[in-house]
């Protein structure tokens, strides 16, 4: 009995070394395993940096990216964008009525045209963005101002939102709970914008612009869900709506019952916090004409907003953006440049890297290594 | 059963002590112990032992209800985790918290809880070996049954008689009271405590010592009265007072200590005196020491500075806050959200809250994990250095213990090594070698062949050992014991309990073989004449004897030599056993019992007046005061009482003829000459004295029995001859001696027979009367012996002298009584004893003298040498006389016969200090000498002085720029107690560390602590301490990194160190390898960790800048939080592991990539603010890269910030990438596995609940991220832009400026040939010092051929020369020709003293001068007088050997009679003062 404990002992032993093996209760050798673990000698790949053995590195990395980055440079540039800014800050621009004499409380909308044209048509499905400047939708609080379990349909944060909606979670005046509550919810946009095109022929047609598949499918799946029950306005009833909105949450898109309460498109794309002060949110989609193979043709349009959202507060811009993707989204530039920039460099470094390699590098070896 | 315990901290220990003080207020400083079995009815209150530890032990730190609070507390001593555990409460204040409160607790948790569950395990693992322990069986008496019963251990309480078997391990601390041996001995083997495996005899009681039936436990009832428990080994006293009221003194000889194992021993019985922890061996036990490592310290000073980082951020952004805020003015943007109070924050008041915001959302700048990370690699990095086979040592089968866990990466920072030398360089395995008897120089020539012929098939020998496992196991014979197995597993088990387990299986294997028995030490080849004068002289005194003839009429010069022998055979501890039976000590005795009443008589009636007055001068000591009321008369020893009772008897009878018996032929069928005589086993306490007894019986004067009063030796032609023990005074280290007093059974003179060091020997030798012949003689004698001695030394042997002395009855008895009264003394005993045994050991008559070699272990030298080329100072500390010294030193390349040596040898503070002041002042001249002779001297170049650690004019100024000289110091003892006075400590480190080598000889442990701590502070280096004993035990504890060499010399050498190794030579591995690895993967470690830290949060910190400093972070708060803990924590880890710099080949060949670590190169304080600029620059392009390709599109906040994320451990791991050396599959699978790690995180976390996450609530995000092209294109972009800089500096540097390590890294990648060769020449090339800035391996090579080659040659002339010198040992300072070292250097200190400037006129003379001048004063001193050590006067000198390979260049220092120096002037005083003494002060070039 004593024999075994005693084994039991040396296994898990302090020094956990190689005897392993129970036995009889002589002293066994300590000596190490020679395994190549144990004795640190497994196989290595020992790479030494030196100017000759990174050099190829170098000119790989430049000629591989130097072809990418000209390949997404065209691709951004194919992309077709237009910008309308209709702030109205300035004056004499058309929308500087509306942006002066608005504020969150009035109650009937600022409605102001501007007119752009297009110089070449759009082709594709053309994606309708509304985009602001200086609106920090990524402030700490402001992010957290929500709750995930209200805007995913539970009944029990309906009438009793998260804390972390302080101070939009409550009406003041009714005491009643808001749907939905949060800053975020509270300073959604709601300038409503329309496009006409304006036809050579002196016509003026509306863009069909598409309500649907702007937000996320697992947002609109998932996410977010409004509550169970047959009619809206009966689930939210006890609910107040947020303070600077002006119709109840399931009133938001009169035209489809199917979008309307926390599932409408709209809402949850703003709800989905932009990343930096200025950004962009998709609006609208008009899809492809099946029939004709130009979805904007070039000429003159005419953008009609309802002036709604107050951005002189904090001396934001309100833009309409237009705009054709590609496979690597919208137009940018940038990552084309960037690769091209980098993948120069590297070339550049890798030359430097060949005349080091030359001039010391050789001489180098055989100071090291006299042989 | 004490067994280590590594995690015991003292805390523990004082606590129990607490304990025990509040539960016995009333006891004071003795300890009384009834036995149990009176109180067996009334348990519990009555018993007067119930307040004493049972012995159930606990070594556990925690219960299942204190370890949740005890933990705790305990972790949040660490400093970081307090401050982790502060930001993750902060996350419960809602206006300041940045993440959800519960995820914030989330890593100090983990880590708390990885900490508890590591403290749990190794809770459990001791609660399971105590309850193994508690649950071991002993016999216990039991009153009921009237019999020993068996009991668990940790039944044993106070009070109880035990019964101990042979082969039994010792439940507790027991008094012994009963043994079945007939001398009422019983034998202990203490590996498990000291490590010496010799057996220990210990004595039963003496009150009980003449029960001549068993021991009746029934009809015990004395009481024993003895200190309390205390932790001291060798220290027992007590006494136990009978019912009769009379008292018998108790000694360390009657305890027997826990743990150790009985043997020899039929049967003992003890009463139990000390149980459970407190127990000698269980307050014996201390944990680890917790040293932090000169990188922890430099990585602290880092933390502080990430701290200020922190600060720094987050005032930036929280007044970046307070200026956002304030822009809006009053017109509240929507976004600008209220706190949830519902009012309006005013811009200060959110910025101070931003303020702390910003601390949680940084946190992670200071780097959580990095502590519990470098526990993690250092745990790895023991394991690996336990598990090397290099640092394995088949003999003793014992590899490395690291018992420090935490300083292994200060193994490669070492600057200086300070070694023990005996049993650290050396082996500690004496041989005999040669001895002088008579003033007759026995050479020995045929035995220094043979221990030459073992050198050479030793290593072969020692194959054969480790294969063949044949060693004749000395217990596996003739034991009947059916459970012998068990048992012996037991015993195994019992030294674990005391040492680790190493320590425990070294133990039981070396019980296994005979302590200092190899056949190198046993087979000594006699000296042919000397073995004739043996023979003659033992067959005339057999003759004598024969025919009555007083012996007295031998020869004087025979008889010396047989009591030289007589004196190896017993003056000495060393006890004798036989082979066939295994620990039973061989016997043949002699009645001679005396009743108790005859001492008292005999004491009463020899001097009845003396010792009352002597009691009761003696009584007045104030600690045992009750036992000293007229009872010291009854504390003698047995052996002096009975040799009293003995010499009593003789007086009265007169009869002389019966001590002398001739022993029955019949005794063991052996007779003399029988081979089988051979088989006998010495084992002795230390390895000389049985090198010694080897050495008598070599000469057929042999040992063959030993008890406490007689000593049997068997003679030629006179056979056995017992010799009566009167009286042994042990060896102690003050007297440098041990006499051993016999009645001379041929002669019947009371003789003492002393042995020890020559030193104090010599002085203690009877003056001779001048004028006869006999006087003459004796002088002859004596001035040859001195001689031969000093050879000897020189040689490199131990020398000891052997001397005897003739007592008459009177004096003898005169002497014991007042030896007597010394040991009955309870105040003072110590100094009396010494007193006393110095009456006795005077006037000695010299017998002669032995030298023993004590080999170099093998491998020294060439360790020695590499680990000087890897730039360590290595000072060597020795107890060993000057001579012997210096000559091991040469031996193992410590002293370079290139070098010139200075020597220190001072009588006084005052010369002391002169002395120091010549040596730096000659130091000086000769750098300013050879720097004017620059000129002349180019070719010297090669041995440029080369410049110790620059790094140290960072920590200490004064330090920079010293230069180490070609030069060794030698410093003895006495000068080096004067030397480290406060007032010359400074003076004599200057002196030092411009050496490249000092040797302390005759130091004392406590000048070596205060030597190591005092190079340690003042010069502000790292200290390696390396010793084998227990007197280096202080040195290795004052040291930064101690290291124990598990010699011969017991385990407390180990049990001090951090390390312990096997063997000197694996230092070479353990440094230069694993110190080398151990620093340069943590130090790697921890830059990267404080880069990636600061790489992270700096990402985060340029957002800021767009969300108007708000604290928001674009990455979700669980990647935030887990990024560290997880997803980049595993590739460090296995990096930090297994990274390999350079291979152990070329580390080992080039030790000087180990300036490297010295100079604290792979993380200076730079390093740190370069990588915390590379990661702000990576930060960035990983910050501003996805913010461009992303810039005002509808991307949202996480789908943003998770290719960041993912970005950034790309660029992370990458960035390790570049700076991991060596890939080995591990390194690949861990990243890979990394990368794995966050994706599928990643994936299931944005897939499992939509609405949990709030805020960030990530759902699908990942999933569509992976659609993106973007993504793929970020991904490849960013961390190639990221890296760029730092991978093309590394390709630049590679190139440019290699370090070192770099080109042993490409060394590694040639073929092993073409390396070897390589290595080869560059030793020759780095055959140098290494420069500073080391030119590796520069062009000049075939110059340097040539250099060495001179160099060898002029080193093989002065070869030639040493040996002339040692045939004639007059020549007492070489001045040996050296190749001229002068070496072109840069001033050092500007305040040079003005005399240097004239000491190039005087600098230069001839070497002819030099050499008369040096040996003229020598001879004088010679002649003078002849002390112990002729070699080196004692007068105050300085040996400065000065190079004299060219007359014209040869340097001349002197301050002697030319007064041009202005030294002399100071010098004058002190001169003399000792002119007096000794000769003059003179300083000899």
């Amino acid at each position: 009995m004593m024999a075994s404990s005693y084994n039991a002992k040396e296994e898990d032993g302090r020094n956990s070394n190689s005897s392993t093996h129970g036995g009889a209760a002589v002293a066994k050798s300590k000596k190490p395993d020679n395994t190549a673990f144990k004795q640190q000698r497994l196989p290595a790949w020992q790479p030494i940096l030196t100017a000759g053995n990174v050099l190829p590195a170098f000119f790989v990395i430049g000629l591989i990216f130097i072809p990418i980055g000209i390949g997404l440079y065209v691709t951004s540039n194919n992309i077709r964008e237009i910008e309308i800014d209709y702030t109205g800050s300035e004056s004499g621009s058309p929308c500087n009525d509306c942006s002066t004499n608005f504020t969150w409380n009035t109650t009937t909308p600022c409605i102001c045209t501007v007119n752009f044209t297009l110089n070449q048509p759009f082709e594709g499905n053309v994606y309708m963005y509304y985009g602001l400047s200086n609106f920090y939708q990524n402030h700490r609080r402001y992010v957290k101002s929500r709750d995930d379990s209200q805007l995913n349909g539970n009944i029990k944060s309906l009438k009793e939102p998260s804390k972390e909606c302080e101070p939009y979670r409550t009406d003041p005046v009714t005491k009643k709970p808001i749907a939905p509550c949060g800053a975020i919810a509270n300073s959604l946009f709601n300038d409503t914008l329309e496009l006409f095109h304006n036809e050579p022929n002196g016509r003026t047609t509306a863009v069909p612009l598409a309500k649907r598949g702007i937000a996320w499918y697992t947002d609109r799946t998932v996410k977010f869900r409004n509550p169970v029950g047959d009619n809206l306005s009966e689930v939210f009833k006890d609910t107040e709506k947020p303070m600077n909105w002006m119709k109840p949450v399931y009133e938001l898109d009169p035209s489809d019952p199917e979008n309307n309460g926390f599932i409408n498109e709209d809402f949850i794309v703003w709800m989905r916090t932009a990343a930096l002060p200025t950004f962009r949110k998709l609006y609208r989609i008009i899809h492809k004409n099946s029939s004709s193979t130009l979805t904007l043709p070039s000429g003159s349009y005419t953008l009609k907003v309802a002036y709604n959202y107050p951005v002189s507060s904090f001396d934001g811009r309100k833009r309409m953006i237009l705009s054709t993707i590609s496979w690597m989204g919208g137009k940018n530039p940038f990552l084309g440049i960037a690769y091209i920039t980098v993948g120069s460099i590297c070339f550049f470094l890798g030359v430097v890297l060949l005349i080091i390699h030359h001039k010391y590098d050789s001489r180098n070896n055989s100071a090291d290594i006299p042989n | 059963m004490a067994r280590e315990r590594s995690e015991d901290t003292g805390m523990d220990k004082a606590s129990k002590a607490k304990r025990q003080r509040k539960k016995k207020p009333k006891e004071h400083k003795t300890r009384t112990v009834h036995a149990n079995i009176l109180y067996d009815r009334a348990k519990g209150e009555e018993n007067p032992n119930r307040h004493y530890a049972n012995n159930k032990i606990k070594t556990t730190k925690y219960t299942v209800l204190s370890f949740l609070p005890k933990n705790l507390f305990e972790q949040f001593h660490r400093f970081a985790n307090v401050y982790f555990v502060f930001i993750a409460l902060l996350n419960f204040v809602p206006v300041v918290n940045a993440f959800q409160p519960e995820l914030a607790l989330a890593p100090v948790v983990f880590i708390l809880s990885v900490t508890a569950i590591k403290d749990l395990w190794e809770d459990y693992r001791r609660h399971r070996s105590d309850k193994e322990i508690n649950h071991m069986d002993c016999l216990v008496y039991s009153r009921e049954e009237k019999r020993y019963v068996e009991r668990y251990w940790k039944e044993v309480r106070v009070g109880d008689f035990v019964k101990l078997r042979c082969n039994e391990i010792l439940p507790a601390d027991v008094l012994l009271l009963s043994s079945s041996d007939p001398d009422r001995l019983c034998h202990i083997e203490t590996a498990t405590l000291d490590g010496e495996t010799n057996l220990k005899q210990r004595q039963v009681i003496r009150s009980f010592f003449d029960l001549d039936c068993d021991f009746d436990p029934l009809k015990y009832s004395s009481i024993i009265e003895c200190e309390k428990p205390n932790n001291d080994l060798n220290r027992f006293r007590g006494y136990i007072i009978h019912r009769s009221g009379r008292r018998d003194a108790l000694y360390k000889e009657n305890l027997l200590l826990r743990g150790c194992t009985v043997r020899n021993t039929e049967e003992a019985v003890g009463i139990v005196i000390y149980a459970g922890h407190e127990t000698k061996a269980m307050l014996n036990n201390n944990g680890p020491r917790y040293k932090r490592s000169k990188l922890e310290r430099q990585m602290n000073v880092d933390v502080f500075w990430c701290v200020i980082i922190l600060l720094v951020m987050c005032l930036f952004a929280a007044v970046g806050h307070g200026l956002w805020m304030f822009q809006y003015g009053d017109k509240r943007p929507v976004f600008d959200v209220l706190s949830p109070e519902g009012t309006d924050l005013s811009p200060i008041m959110s910025a101070i809250y931003l303020f702390l915001t910003m601390i949680i959302v940084f946190q992670v700048l200071i780097p959580i994990s990095l502590f519990v990370s470098i526990e993690i690699v250092k745990i790895c990095q023991v394991y690996f250095m336990h598990q090397d086979m290099d640092l394995y040592d088949e003999e003793t089968d014992s590899q490395l213990q690291c018992r420090a866990l935490n300083i292994t990466e200060d193994l490669g920072q070492m600057q200086y090594i300070f070694s023990d030398k005996t049993g650290t360089l050396t082996e500690n395995k004496m041989v005999f070698r040669r001895c002088t008897v008579a003033g007759v120089e026995y050479s020995h020539d045929a035995n220094a062949r043979r221990i030459a012929m073992y050198q050479e098939i030793d290593s072969e020998e020692e194959e054969c050992l480790s294969h063949g496992g044949t060693l004749p196991r000395r217990d596996s014979v003739g034991s009947h014991h059916s459970g012998r197995v068990v048992l012996r597993s037991h015993s195994t088990k019992s030294h674990r309990r005391t040492g680790s387990r190493a320590e425990a299986k070294r133990a039981s294997i070396l019980s296994k073989h005979t302590a200092f028995s190899s056949p190198m030490e046993k087979d000594i080849t006699p000296d042919p004449q000397l073995l004739d004068k043996v023979n003659e002289c033992s067959s005339q005194m057999d003759f004598m004897r024969f025919h009555r003839q007083p012996m007295s009429q031998l020869p004087s010069d025979l008889s010396d030599i047989i009591d030289f022998f007589i004196a190896l055979t017993i003056c000495n501890t060393v006890v004798v056993s036989s082979p066939n039976q295994p620990r039973h000590k061989v016997r043949t005795r002699f009645e001679l019992k005396s009743p108790v009443k005859t001492i008292e008589d005999f004491i009463k009636r020899f001097t009845p007046s003396r010792l009352t007055s002597g009691s009761n001068s003696s009584s007045s000591s104030s600690l045992n005061r009750s036992s000293n009321k007229g009872c010291s008369s009854l504390l003698p020893s047995p052996s002096a009482e009975s040799t009293l009772t003995k010499l009593n008897e003789e007086q009265l009878s007169g009869t002389l003829e019966h001590t002398f018996t001739i022993d029955p032929p019949s005794y063991d069928g052996k007779t003399s000459g029988n081979p089988e005589e051979g088989e006998l086993r010495y084992e002795a306490e230390s390895p000389d004295e049985a090198a010694l007894v080897y050495a008598a019986r070599a000469y057929k004067c042999s040992l063959v029995g030993r008890l406490p009063d007689q000593v049997t030796v068997e003679l030629p032609h006179l056979g056995k001859l017992n010799f009566e023990l009167l009286h042994t005074l042990g060896f102690d280290s003050t007297r440098k001696r041990m006499s051993v007093v016999v009645r001379h059974p041929l002669t019947d003179q009371i003789t003492v027979y002393t042995k020890g060091a020559d030193s104090v020997i010599m002085d203690l030798i009877k003056p001779s009367e001048t004028g006869n012949s006999k006087g003459k003689r004796q002088k002859k004698i004596f001035c040859r012996t001195q001689n031969y001695l000093n050879q000897y030394a020189a040689d490199g042997l131990r020398t000891l002298c052997i001397a005897k002395k003739v007592l008459s009855k009177e004096e003898y008895a005169r002497w014991l009584q007042r030896h007597l009264e010394a040991e009955t003394a309870i105040q003072g005993r110590e100094e009396l004893l010494f007193e006393s045994a110095l009456r006795l050991e005077t006037n000695l008559h010299l017998l002669g003298a032995t030298g023993i070699e004590d080999r170099l272990q093998d491998g020294v030298p060439e360790t020695i040498a590499s680990l000087r080329k890897a730039g360590l100072q290595i000072w060597v500390l020795t107890g060993d006389k000057q001579e012997t010294a210096v000559n091991i030193a040469y031996a193992c390349k410590l002293l370079d016969p290139d070098e010139e040596m200075l020597t220190l040898n001072a009588d006084s503070q005052e010369a002391c200090a002169v002395l120091l002041e010549e040596s730096l002042h000659y130091i000086q001249a000769k750098f300013l000498c050879s720097s004017g002779d620059q000129s002349t001297k180019t070719f010297n170049s090669n041995l440029e002085p080369f410049e110790i650690y620059p790094s140290l004019s960072t920590s200490s100024s004064h330090a920079a720029h010293f230069l180490v000289h070609r030069l060794g110091l030698v410093i003895d003892g006495r000068t080096l107690a004067y030397a480290l006075d406060k007032s010359l400590e400074d003076k004599f480190l200057a002196v030092a560390r411009s050496c490249r080598s000092v040797l302390c000889c005759r130091s004392t442990p406590l000048q070596k602590s205060m030597l190591v701590k005092l190079v340690r502070n003042k010069l502000k280096v790292m200290t390696l301490a390396i010793g084998d004993g227990a007197n280096d035990v202080s040195m290795i504890q004052v040291a930064d990194v101690g290291v124990g060499i598990s010699g011969q010399e017991g385990m407390q050498a180990v049990m001090a160190s951090d390390f312990a190794l096997p063997r000197f030579r694996y230092l070479q591995k353990l440094l230069l390898v694993h110190g080398h690895w151990c620093y340069s993967r943590l130090a790697n470690m921890i830059l990267y960790f404080f880069y990636k830290n600061a790489m992270f949060v700096a990402i985060v910190f340029w957002y800021q800048f767009y969300c108007g400093f708000s604290g928001s972070a674009m990455i979700d708060q669980w990647y935030l939080i887990f990024f560290n803990l997880m997803f980049s924590a595993f590739p460090q880890l296995i990096t930090g592991t297994l990274d390999k710099d350079v291979s152990e080949e070329t580390l080992q060949q080039l030790p000087q990539l180990y300036v490297n670590g010295q100079n604290s190169e792979e993380y200076k304080p730079y390093m740190f603010w370069m990588n915390m600029i590379d990661a702000f620059y990576q930060s960035l392009v990983c910050f501003f890269i996805p913010y461009f390709a992303y810039a005002d599109s509808d991307v949202d906040l996480f789908t943003w910030g998770t290719p960041i994320t993912a970005i950034a451990l790309f660029t992370i791991l990458v960035h390790l990438g570049i700076e991991t050396k060596t890939w080995t599959w591990m390194n690949w699978l861990s990243i890979a596995f990394s990368v794995a790690l966050f994706f599928t995180a990643a994936l299931c976390y944005n897939a499992s609940c939509p609405t949990c996450y709030s805020p960030s609530n990530p759902y699908w995000t990942m999933q569509r991220l992976l659609q993106d092209p973007l993504f793929y294109l970020l991904c490849t972009i960013t961390p190639v832009t990221a890296l760029l800089p730092r991978y093309f500096y590394r390709a630049c540097q590679g190139t440019l400026f290699p370090s070192p390590v770099q080109a042993g890294r490409q060394l590694d990648k040639l073929p092993s040939d073409t390396r070897r060769n390589i290595l080869s020449l560059s030793r020759v090339k780095m055959g140098s010092p290494l420069s500073p800035e080391p030119h590796f391996l520069s062009l000049n090579k075939p110059k340097d051929c040539q250099k060495s080659a001179s160099k060898e040659k002029q080193g093989s002339v002065l070869q030639t020369n040493k040996e002339k010198g040692q045939k004639s040992p007059l020549v007492s300072s070489r001045c040996e020709k050296h190749p001229t070292d002068l070496h072109p250097q840069a001033p050092s200190e500007p305040n040079i003293p003005s005399y240097s400037r004239n000491s190039p006129q005087l600098s230069c003379r001839s070497s002819k001068d030099c050499l008369d001048e040096t040996l003229q004063p020598s001879d004088q001193s010679l002649s003078s007088r002849i002390t112990s050590t002729p070699l080196v006067s004692r007068a105050d000198s300085i040996h400065l050997n000065l190079p004299a390979d060219r007359a014209s260049q040869s340097v001349k220092y002197t301050r002697s009679s030319e007064g041009e120096l202005c030294s002399d002037q100071r010098v004058q005083p002190a001169q003399r003062t000792l002119q007096a003494a000794e000769p003059g002060l003179h300083t000899a070039l």
